[in-house]
């Protein structure tokens, strides 16, 4: 799924993939419905987290089921530091997941708010630099501030990922204008993350111009995960398609589609 | 000594190594660990002695968006 045979390949960090959806892989019903809709949606990355494994007897690293679904899927896995609220915490458990996923990608989340979950913006870009200095390829989650994403662009990240909407709100783009703003300001690839809940989010972003986007929550929460992962898929491929043809320019009035003249029946308005 | 293992107290042997609180909580792979949030490389396991209050965490991979 990583391939990019096509001719329009998603780059990060060097590397080419063929999709521009990146996935999440939580609160679906089932491993089976996500396993499902992975295969449905053939993601460009699969988004992964770390939690401590239990004490109890017999279930200790009882999530192994995941473990060796992410292995036979064979989509490369981005790893994220949710849940980390400091610098160091986020640095540690991207040090962690790096080992145990044998990966230099990571999800750079550094949470500000609780409330919100919105980014630490004022810490992000220092983690970010320092993780980028010990070699990995940074996906820093964070929002749609011009200058915060172009600080992260400036200390190395190949990449940003802006909020669309706070994660899990599925209310699609709620700042239309920064979002426009940031494509027209940076050129490297910036894929909206959070926050989407329809494939016409999706679409949308991508038909301003985004390279990509990761959701996880608007599949996985949906009436069918597996239907919905194809119909995110297919909105994400065509809204790229729409950028890349370019979008006609609105007008004011109406302006019929169809040739006036020799319309039949038509003739100069004549007074009674 | 005493120490907290995913926030979980623990009574180890004086001289424990890291290995020995691995072995307190069964931990199985795959995982990683951290001792007092710096980052522990698997290489280091054997050689890691344990003090006092030390704050280990091992974590294991889990869905995530």
């Amino acid at each position: 799924m990583s391939t990019a045979s096509t001719k329009d390949p998603l780059v990060l960090y060097g590397q080419a993939f063929e999709s521009r959806l990146l996935l999440g892989t939580a609160r679906y019903p089932s491993p089976d419905v996500l396993e499902a809709a992975v295969r449905r949606a053939r993601p460009a990355m699969l988004t992964a987290s770390l939690r401590r494994q239990t004490a109890t007897p017999g279930s200790a690293g009882g999530d192994n089921g995941f473990w060796e679904m992410l292995r036979e899927l064979r989509v490369p896995v981005l790893p994220n530091t949710a849940g980390c609220h400091s610098a160091e915490e986020a640095i540690a458990t991207a040090q962690m997941a790096r080992e145990l996923f044998d990966t230099p990608w990571i999800k750079l989340e550094l949470i500000g708010d609780d409330y919100t979950l919105q980014p630490d913006t004022l810490n992000l870009v220092g983690a970010a630099q320092t993780l980028i200095r010990e070699g990995f390829q940074v996906l820093p989650y964070c929002t749609e501030d011009l200058v915060l994403c172009q600080r992260l662009v400036d200390v190395g990240c190949q990449a940003v990922m802006p909020w669309a909407a706070p994660i899990g709100t599925g209310r699609g783009p709620v700042n239309p204008y920064a979002l426009r703003t940031l494509r027209e300001r940076l050129d490297v690839p910036l894929l909206v993350d959070a926050g989407l809940g329809l494939p016409s989010h999706a679409c949308q972003v991508m038909e301003w111009g985004y390279d990509g986007v990761l959701l996880n929550t608007a599949v996985a929460l949906s009436q069918d995960p597996v239907a919905m992962a194809g119909a995110f898929a297919d909105a994400v491929t065509a809204g790229r398609a729409a950028f890349l043809a370019g979008a006609m320019t609105a007008q004011e009035s109406a302006q019929p589609s169809t040739p006036v003249l020799g319309t039949p029946f038509w003739h100069h308005a004549q007074s009674q | 000594m005493k120490v907290l293992i995913n926030d979980t107290p623990h009574e180890l042997a004086q001289d424990a190594r890291l290995p020995d609180a691995l072995a307190a909580i069964q931990a199985t792979p795959p995982f990683a660990v951290a001792i007092n949030r710096q980052f522990v490389p698997r290489s280091q396991y054997d050689g890691r002695t344990l003090q006092d209050n030390d704050r280990i965490e091992v974590i294991r991979p889990v869905t995530g968006g």
